[in-house]
């Protein structure tokens, strides 16, 4: 949501507990980047005026802190716990919309295929989907309250598990709060070797998104071909750092470990894959029976999309430009050139498999550069991180859209508080919205379509 | 059409696992760390590992819990005098306490019992298996591992290994994550509604301890207290070559 000053909604996260008093930190999205108005409660207080009624897209933000905080937003329209478990106490799944013939599906939590554990609730005469209910707190792990056990300098760990397919964004977003928070400027190798493990990891997500896709419209070889092309992207990162996952790389101050592959070999493995990917991906969008349920499947209309403030591909689908990389570069970004590419405004599951194409496209472009320039930085590899009392807040763009994370430590570098927000969870919260005119059978489509990773969501 | 010959376009991508070596399985991925032969304990060293995976004891050895390891190589960077990674993909056991390197000495006969056991239990799956996975609270990376196996560079179908979609139909159940609260009730039901015989596998250091994420007032610390579990997979998240070890284990394929 953006109002007239062309702030946006980012987030809203708790801090602190009831006795001492609630503090509740709504962070903006502005032009000079992102800004942290903090709503302190009086200790004893529960009780706040609800955001949603002005902000819809708080909706799910206050569900998720009256879970954990217990705090009550006044005139919250369906304040249904979201990321703690519902008491099961036997009662008929609730009924959203009322008539002859309606019926309750609970897809989930164990799904029908290897998917993570979230549940959808989907109200349906048969084949319309008139009403979904996400409910995905069969995945909550607590891990807002792990990290408090946490440093500056361990919480990267758990930060890489908040979202496993995202774990280099995540080590990123973390690393870029503790680092302004410090004041440590990564070594221009490391900025370089960030952006060379981020833009893999997008890969991979894409190529993930699309092996899904396939899957869904029951193509085989496709299946086959992405598959393949994701396990050669995943063999490469493992080549370069020893985890299939980028984990371990990045560290608050920098990274810590060279790049194993020489230019020279990495360069040529990326143009292979770029090669066949885009020979793939050709024949993918050549298909007929494929792209017939795409089209139109899953809409977001515009001014929907923009008054949620969606993020990623999700976000871009719908012409809503919210790429982190280019609005506040970090890292090596500001060193690269990139094109804005073609802007795609359809808003279904179509403009977003053609958003995505589109990425991969610049992220392989991107790749080329970064590779040109490592081998003309110095050695040095990490920053000195002094542990600095205070809060922080940065962003980086995952291949979900934009990671956020607010820290607060103490002069010894302990964590007193670390508050991840993926985009999986500000997008999964319009998940349900899209169904208008979709049947049961396009579900798979528009569910492989946002790409978001349920881990992230409920934490 | 043109999706057949895009299929035929590379050849044979498929690895000849476990029939012959992989260099991929023996030396791809740094996903566990193990003290080096000999390495005698220290005070200091149990602080270097995130989890408390690395104990001493009395006799001064330096034991590392696999169970534990998150693959973050703290201690093979610090110490690499004491510890440095683990190569091969043959990193599951029928046994909790196996998971500790370098073994503890006495468990030999109660090893053996547990696998004769397993045996016993697998004969009839050891052509075709049916898996069925539940996710009870995993980081998400664990499913794209186990996803991997079903891409043409591992096809296990071609080793008679099959996802099913229904528990009905599974002979073995994958589970995943460090056993959250909100799954506790679904894997119940999951397991109440598997035939028997049945062969549990905990997927990945979060499924075996809990790894980084315990403890937690959310999750079980790993689902060893909620389900039977037969095979254990440490990693974090596990290779595809160590989750097919671990189904060719658990399927009493492997000597």
């Amino acid at each position: 949501m953006t109002d007239l000053t062309g702030r946006r909604f980012a987030a809203l996260i708790g801090d602190g507990d009831t006795t001492s008093g609630i503090t509740l930190h709504t962070i903006w999205g502005t032009p000079l980047g992102l800004e942290v108005v903090a709503m302190p409660l009086a200790p004893g207080t529960t009780h706040y005026p609800s955001l949603t009624p002005d902000i819809p897209s708080a909706f799910w933000y206050e569900r998720a802190l009256h879970d954990l905080y217990g705090v009550i937003p006044d005139g919250h329209p369906r304040l249904d716990p979201l990321v703690l478990p519902h008491i099961d106490n036997g009662t008929p799944l609730p009924r959203r919309v009322m008539g002859t013939g309606l019926f309750t599906i609970p897809h989930g939590p164990v799904r029908s295929g290897v998917f993570e554990s979230v549940e959808y609730v989907v109200e349906t005469p048969g084949e319309d989907i008139p009403h979904v209910n996400v409910r995905p707190f069969a995945k909550h792990r607590g891990l807002e309250v792990r990290f408090g056990a946490m440093t500056v300098h361990s919480g990267v760990m758990l930060a890489e598990r908040v979202e496993g397919i995202a774990s280099v964004a995540h080590a990123l977003a973390f690393s870029h709060a503790v680092e302004r928070l410090t004041g440590a400027e990564p070594p221009p190798r490391a900025q370089l070797a960030r952006v060379l493990h981020a833009e893999l990891e997008r890969i991979a997500n894409h190529l993930d998104v699309a092996v899904k896709l396939a899957d869904a419209a029951g193509l085989a070889v496709a299946v086959a071909r992405f598959g393949y092309h994701k396990e050669r992207v995943l063999r490469l990162v493992s080549a370069l750092c020893g985890n299939r996952f980028g984990r371990g790389v990045v560290v608050p101050g920098g990274i810590r470990s060279q790049p194993r592959l020489a230019p020279g070999v990495l360069q040529p493995r990326l143009d292979e894959l770029r090669h066949d990917i885009q020979a793939d991906a050709g024949a993918l969008m050549g298909t007929a029976s494929f792209l017939d349920r795409l089209r139109a499947t899953g809409p977001l209309d515009p001014d929907e999309a923009a008054l949620y403030g969606l993020l990623g591909p999700v976000g871009r689908a719908c012409g809503l430009d919210l790429d982190t990389r280019w609005r506040h570069p970090y890292d090596a970004y500001p060193l690269l050139k990139h094109d804005s590419g073609p802007q795609r405004d359809a808003g279904d599951a179509m403009a977003r498999l053609q958003v995505r194409w589109d990425e991969l496209d610049q992220s392989f472009d991107l790749l080329r550069q970064v590779i040109e320039l490592l081998p003309d930085t110095e050695d040095t590899l990490r920053a000195p991180v002094e542990p600095v009392a205070g809060i922080a807040v940065a962003a980086v763009e995952a291949p979900q859209g934009e990671v956020l994370y607010l820290i607060r430590a103490d002069a010894e570098g302990h964590l007193s508080r670390c508050a991840p927000r993926s985009a999986s969870f500000h997008n999964l919260a319009v998940f349900s919205h899209t169904f208008a005119g979709d049947i049961l059978t396009d579900f798979p489509f528009i569910e492989a379509s946002f790409g978001v990773s349920i881990a992230g969501v409920v934490m | 059409m043109p999706w057949i010959f895009r299929g035929l376009r590379d050849g044979v991508l498929t690895t000849r696992y476990p029939r012959r070596p992989d260099p991929y399985a023996d030396d791809g991925v740094e996903s566990l760390a193990r003290p080096l032969p000999g390495a005698e304990w220290e005070p200091g060293l149990d602080g270097l590992c995130p989890t408390g995976a690395i104990t001493g004891d009395a006799d001064s050895m330096v034991r590392l819990d696999q169970g534990g390891c998150v693959g973050c190589g703290a201690c093979v960077l610090a110490r690499p005098d004491t510890f440095a990674w683990q190569h091969g993909s043959r990193q599951s056991r029928v046994d909790r306490a196996g998971l500790i390197v370098p073994e503890v000495p006495g468990t030999d006969e109660e090893l053996a019992r547990l696998r004769a056991e397993l045996g016993q239990r697998t004969k009839a799956l050891r052509r075709s298996v049916h898996i069925r996975h539940v996710d009870a609270g995993s980081d998400g990376s664990e499913e794209w591992e186990i996803l991997a196996l079903l891409n043409p560079v591992y096809d296990v179908h071609r080793l008679g290994i099959f996802f099913t979609a229904s528990p009905r139909h599974a002979d073995i159940l994958l589970v995943t994550g460090a056993g959250t609260h909100g799954m506790a009730a679904p894997l119940a039901r999951t397991l109440e509604g598997t035939p028997r015989p049945l062969v549990v596998i905990a997927a990945g250091t979060d499924a075996v301890s809990g790894g980084l994420v315990a403890p937690s007032y959310a999750t079980s610390n790993g689902i060893g207290s909620l389900v039977p579990v037969d095979v254990w997979v440490p990693g974090s998240p596990p290779s595809p070559f160590a989750l097919l070890h671990a189904i060719l284990l658990a399927t009493g394929r492997l000597r």
